[in-house]
Parts: structure tokens; C-alpha cells; sequence
């Protein structure tokens, strides 16, 4: 069968060589936090990290959440998680969206966060770590920007450095 | 309910950058799959239509933008879309609008035109993650693979090299393939020597952007019969999302491919997946992903997927070959049209008609996987030169 489709080459697409229509958009949005994430955002600003428990399943959850998707009902209470916890799984990132490099390496992590169950974790970034010494399960706390700085972010982290 | 035959398909190139319109290369994968099955547009009832991220065309509403070139103007026709699952959802959708026996002809095209995202396509991809909880730490694409893959590979203690097979497979395996964009030999030693973009993930781990579509034909059996000898049926098909909040699952075994697989196999009456499944794609837009979905499809057991790789089981020649096609490492990923790709490729492996990409053995049985969204999607058809044992069960 024939083959089907002109692959065209960098050069060919940004000189000219063939028309390009090019478009800008500025979206912009701003999101309210809703229930549950504007407690938890609430709790960021007071230096705390506010998870949820149901009853029924008995699960304390982070990040918190209005209703316990496992048993498709409200959840019961929101509850105070401890701001310490282990590294579940980490990357050493060194290219930023756009693939271009970047100076000093990101570390994102899954940190699981104690005093939620098993494996609730949420995604931040390590800080004050070489990356290479980075492991699985290592311990780790939360760094906190000063109260006055804080904005209810889960930037008032500033990142989770090892215990 | 009508059993669901697939007779024909079509694939266009697979390229960094097509001259082609998103439009037009629906068109020419579309008309490529109606030619292969002797047919025309007017025989066609219904069609289902596969896009991934609006973002990428900067069009929303891109089914109805790509409609023309789909051909299903002035008949019934959705876009269904689920993320990087959607390649392989869509001819699910085709099948249930078959075997409801509402159609007995349907028209499956997908499509992908990654490239008009500038400066590169991955800032789509940035828009997936939470706006509140996540996109302030400014994350990009690559992080979810790399946290998962590294997940996976302190799980069962797995090295780099055990992963970087996959990569030399199926980028040399897409040397048989005309549509190919990535196809290359390469050594385990050139991946482990690429860039690292976020450790664990290095450049050769990785599929390319792309733009390609791609087109099937499904008939319902009284039609299928008439139009071919060579019928490809489904068997079974399967498709199941996992939940929004990915920190809280462990990311070392994907659980919603198991689901998706498990009612895919039900519905073929597949007991023993490992003996009943005589060659896979699944799917492989990083290397690490086409071991967790061997493993997800119960295609091996948990863990155990680079050890069978090491041991040649997955190669063409092997006793479960997978992506034989090339896969996404290979061919390029033009998100949806590569999960149809995998579909095509296990209908002509099926057919006996891959040429130089034939598996031996005269298989009679495969499965084409895909993945996507927030690490949870998984969408699974099962294909067949035998019609379904389980006729009539219901999935679940």
C-alpha cells in the first residue's frame, strides 16, 4: 500500500518554506478552591496539612477531599496530618517543560505523609539534598515559609527536606 | 449480540511534523482502510472518531473540526476520548455501536497532530495536573513517568538495563515498518548514555511527538462474511479509570489495566491470558510501560516482566511477542492514532499479512493495549481469527 503523509523538516516549518498561521491565546483563569481544598489551603496559611477521615472506611485522606470516593458518601471530619513522612517515590528532573535544561536540578516527590493511611501521599518537591542521596523511604519534613509570607499555597511549603 | 468483525485498516506515516492538516490525515487513513476493505464512504453507517487533548490543535470541539476528514458528515458520529487510552477505546466504541446492532457497518478514525503546539507540544500537557495542589510546583510531563517508573523499579529492585531492552526491541523492530518514525539498532549502552531528562527517564526511554492517524473497519458478522475471508473478530473488550488522586495509589502496579483486561478477557472467555494470548501491544510511550502492561494484562507476573524480556520471550520470534509492530518507542506517538496502530498491527499479524513484521507460528489470538490520563486509564481489545468462546456473557 502506499505510504501516506509529507513529513516536513524543522528547516521547511520555521523558514518559510511552507505558510504558517500562527496563534497566541492568553487564557486566563481563576479557580475558587472549593470545599475541601480551600480547608486545606486554609490550613497550609496556619502552617498545618489538613487531611479527611470516613468513618466507614475508616481511611484518613491527603489530599483532603469533600466526600470519600471509595464509599461515595461525606466525609466525617477533617483532621490535622503531621507534617512529616517518607519518601514514596522521587525523580531528578533536569529539563523544564519545554525540554530545555535547567540550572539546578528539581527534585518532585510522592512524600507520604504520616498520620494519614497507608500510602496517602501528596506530590511536592525536596530541598536541602544532594539529589544523589535521595532513597526511597528516607524521612523527611516539611519546610515552611515564615506565617507572614504564608498565602494558603501548598507553596507555603517551600519544599521537604530529610529528618 | 451481533459478533464484530474488524475488515479493514489503514495507517498513515508517522512523522515529527506532517505537511498534512489533522483534517487531511484523517482522511488518508480513513480512505486507506475503506480501500482495503472494498468499500466507500457510502457504505459506511456510523463513525466513531479518536483525538487526544484539544490543546495540541489549539481547536476545540476537534471532532467536529476533523469530521470532514473522518467521513461522517451527514451520519451518526461521536469523539470519545480518554487521554492516551483513547486509541483503543474508540474501537471499542465502533464495537458497541456494532454489537448493539444498531449499525452493521462503522468507520473508527484517529487522529493526532502534536506538532502545531508550540514552542513544544509537552505545554498541553502541562494542564493535567491539579491547579491547586499541583501546577504551583511547577511540574512538567515527565514527572509522573519518572515517579511511577522509579516506583516500579524499587518495588522489584529492577535496573536500568532491564528497562532499556524494551527500547532497543522496539526501535529496532520498527525497521519493518514503512510507517515508522523512530526506527533505529540501538544498544542498551546508548540508553543508559542518553540524556537524563528526569532520572529515571533518559531520552531513549522515550517516545517522540508526532503527528499520523489511522482507520479501521468494523462490520457486524452478516456483513463481514460477505466482504471478506480473512475477518478479524473481537473478542473481548475492557476499559477502566482509576482515580484522580494518583498520590494516594501505589504507582508500581496499574491496577485499572488489570480491571480493563479482566473484563476484556471475560468476555473472550480467555481463562489462562500467559498460554491464550499468542502475541500483544501494549502500550509503550515510555520503556518501562510496556513491562508494567505485561504485567497489568497478566501477561507475566508482577515483577516479572523484565526478566521475560531479558529472556527474548517478548521478541518477534519469542513465545509472547510484543510490539511487534515497533510500538510507540519506534513508530512515534501520535497519541490516539497509535492506539489504533496497535490494533491495525495485531489485525494484519493476525491476517498473516505484516510481512517482514510477522510473528511465526500463525497466532491466533492478540490483545492491543493502550493508557492515559493521570496514570488511569486502561483500554484493552481482545482479536481473533475465531469468533468469541464467551458469546453472549456479559462483561461484567
Amino acid at each position: 500500500m502506499e505510504l501516506k503523509g509529507k513529513p516536513l523538516t524543522d528547516e521547511e516549518f520555521r523558514k518559510g518554506k511552507v505558510i504558517t498561521v500562527p496563534w497566541n491565546p492568553k487564557a486566563m483563569y481563576e479557580w475558587d478552591t472549593g470545599t475541601a481544598m480551600g480547608r486545606y489551603l486554609d490550613g497550609m496559611k496556619q502552617g498545618k496539612i489538613i487531611g479527611v477521615q470516613c468513618h466507614k472506611c475508616r481511611r484518613i485522606m491527603v489530599p483532603p477531599r469533600d466526600f470519600c470516593e471509595l464509599c461515595f458518601r461525606n466525609v466525617d471530619e477533617y483532621t490535622e496530618i503531621k507534617d512529616t513522612g517518607s519518601v514514596n517515590t522521587f525523580s531528578i528532573c533536569n529539563v523544564s517543560w519545554d525540554m530545555k535544561r535547567i540550572s539546578s536540578p528539581l527534585i518532585p516527590a510522592v512524600i507520604e505523609l504520616d498520620g494519614a493511611s497507608e500510602g496517602m501521599g501528596i506530590m511536592h518537591l525536596l530541598g536541602e539534598v544532594d539529589p544523589k542521596s535521595v532513597t526511597r523511604g528516607m524521612k523527611v519534613k516539611a519546610v515552611w515559609k515564615p506565617a507572614q509570607e504564608r498565602e494558603g499555597a501548598i507553596t507555603d511549603i517551600r519544599y521537604f527536606k530529610p529528618l | 449480540m451481533p459478533d464484530v468483525a474488524i475488515i479493514g485498516a489503514g495507517t498513515t506515516r508517522f512523522m515529527r511534523r506532517s505537511l498534512e492538516t489533522g483534517k487531511e490525515l484523517s482522511y488518508e487513513a480513513a480512505k486507506m482502510a475503506l480501500d482495503s476493505a472494498g468499500l466507500t464512504l457510502k457504505d459506511i453507517q456510523a463513525v466513531c472518531m479518536g483525538t487526544a487533548p484539544d490543546a495540541f490543535d489549539g481547536l476545540h470541539m476537534k471532532g467536529e473540526y476533523l469530521l470532514d476528514g473522518a467521513g461522517g458528515f451527514g451520519k451518526p458520529y461521536m469523539r470519545g476520548y480518554v487521554g492516551g487510552g483513547t486509541g483503543v477505546f474508540a474501537p471499542i466504541q465502533g464495537w458497541y455501536h456494532v454489537a448493539s446492532g444498531l449499525f452493521d457497518i462503522c468507520l473508527v478514525v484517529c487522529e493526532e497532530k502534536m506538532s502545531s503546539c508550540q514552542p513544544h507540544p509537552q505545554g498541553a500537557f502541562l494542564t493535567i495536573f491539579d491547579h491547586t495542589t499541583e501546577r504551583p510546583l511547577g511540574p512538567n510531563l515527565l514527572w509522573i513517568f519518572a515517579l511511577e517508573m522509579n516506583r516500579y523499579m524499587t518495588t522489584y529492585g529492577i535496573q536500568k538495563k532491564d528497562i532499556a531492552l524494551v527500547s532497543v526491541k522496539n526501535k529496532k523492530n520498527a525497521m519493518d515498518n514503512p510507517i515508522a518514525q523512530l526506527p533505529m539498532e540501538i544498544t542498551v549502552d546508548d540508553v543508559l548514555k542518553s540524556e537524563v531528562l528526569a532520572w529515571p527517564v533518559q531520552r531513549l526511554d522515550v517516545s517522540p511527538t508526532s503527528d499520523g492517524a489511522a482507520a479501521i473497519v468494523l462490520a457486524s458478522e452478516k456483513v463481514a462474511r460477505k466482504l471478506t475471508n480473512k475477518p478479524v473478530w473481537i473478542q473481548g473488550v475492557g476499559w477502566s479509570l482509576d482515580t484522580s488522586y494518583w498520590t494516594d495509589k501505589d504507582l508500581c502496579y496499574p491496577r485499572y489495566v488489570e480491571k480493563a483486561a479482566r473484563m476484556a478477557y471475560g468476555m473472550a472467555g480467555v481463562k489462562e491470558p500467559k498460554k491464550e494470548i499468542n502475541v500483544v501491544e501494549p502500550y509503550d510511550p515510555f520503556d518501562y510501560k510496556e513491562l508494567h502492561h505485561l504485567e497489568g494484562l497478566l501477561l507475566c507476573d508482577k515483577g516479572d516482566a523484565p526478566r521475560i524480556t531479558a529472556d527474548g520471550v517478548t521478541q518477534r520470534n519469542g513465545n509472547m511477542p510484543a510490539c511487534p509492530s515497533g510500538g510507540l518507542l519506534g513508530c512515534g506517538n501520535p497519541i490516539a492514532a497509535s492506539g489504533l496502530m496497535k490494533i491495525s498491527e495485531i489485525f494484519y499479524q493476525l491476517r498473516g499479512e505484516a510481512g517482514k513484521r510477522q510473528v511465526p507460528g500463525k497466532p491466533l489470538r492478540g490483545l492491543a493495549q493502550a493508557w492515559g490520563d493521570l496514570m488511569q486509564v486502561g483500554t484493552v481489545v481482545v482479536m481473533g481469527v475465531d469468533k468469541p468462546r464467551a458469546k453472549g456473557k456479559k462483561a461484567r
